[in-house]
């Protein structure tokens, strides 16, 4: 059984309906396809923005987008992983990052979808800077988004401090 | 030993510049030492690291944790928590 895992960090738009398309292309034993895509919001917090900048740290972004796509080939049966993060200037309404993976169920392709959200939230080096109206803004981190990985966590561990 | 620093986003501001070789003076063994190390160099440096509890390191691009002795480190980098996604 043999799969299609691609993880990819680039500056240009990407296609999300065609990225999703080849990890079903030539092959019956995908039956779920989940994809994510995140989007450049106009407006935060009732103040419009925009764009906004990224930032990465290149090779640590790619090696730890991998690692966590490597993981989540050990905890689920996937038939596909595909990751791809912009970087750079991107202007509200246009595609920031997506994450489709296939799997023969769903539930595989849906838990894996947003396993990787969460730990790419969390540990992916990546900066959001906002452009408002008054200057550029560092994008504060969320508590939100560590409760989220953390409930990944080895039961006993981290879940239950998160929970 | 030499090694290579790099910072990013706000701390990469707040220092200004976004890396450098610094030699590791005697008596700084872990990534928290080197950092306290680092706030005492300069008014920018001590702005950028005034608070190392919301700084995130990672040694030779892996994420570390304060305590982790710098031992043969290439590169360690620092930044604020990440907000990708």
């Amino acid at each position: 059984m043999s799969g299609i895992f691609t993880v990819r960090l680039q500056h240009g738009p990407f296609d999300v309906a065609a990225e999703a398309a080849k990890l079903t292309r030539g092959r019956t034993d995908v039956g779920a396809v989940v994809t994510f895509t995140g989007i450049c919001r106009g407006a935060e917090a009732g103040e419009p923005i925009a764009a906004l900048t990224l930032e990465h740290y290149p090779g640590m972004a790619e090696a730890e987008i991998e690692r966590h796509v490597a993981d989540a080939i050990e905890r689920w049966p996937l038939l596909g992983v595909t990751v791809i993060h912009r970087h750079g200037r991107i202007v509200s309404g246009e595609d920031i990052m997506m994450v489709a993976t296939a799997s023969s169920h769903r539930e595989a392709a849906f838990a894996a979808a947003e396993f990787l959200m969460d730990y790419l939230k969390t540990r992916a080096p990546f900066w959001k800077q906002v452009e408002k109206a008054d200057g550029k803004i560092w994008v504060d981190a969320k508590a939100t988004d560590d409760a989220a990985a953390e409930r990944w966590a080895a039961p006993g561990s981290k879940r239950e401090a998160a929970e | 030993m030499t090694i290579k620093l790099r910072y990013f986003a706000w701390v990469r501001e707040r220092v200004g510049k976004p890396e450098e070789d610094i030699e590791v003076p005697s008596g700084v063994a872990t990534v928290g030492e080197l950092m306290v190390w680092l706030a005492s160099r300069g008014e920018e440096y001590a702005h950028a690291f005034a608070n190392p509890k919301i700084i995130r390191a990672a040694i030779d691009r892996t994420h570390v944790g304060l305590q982790t002795p710098i031992g043969q480190a290439g590169e360690i980098a620092f930044f604020p928590p990440m907000t990708g996604g």
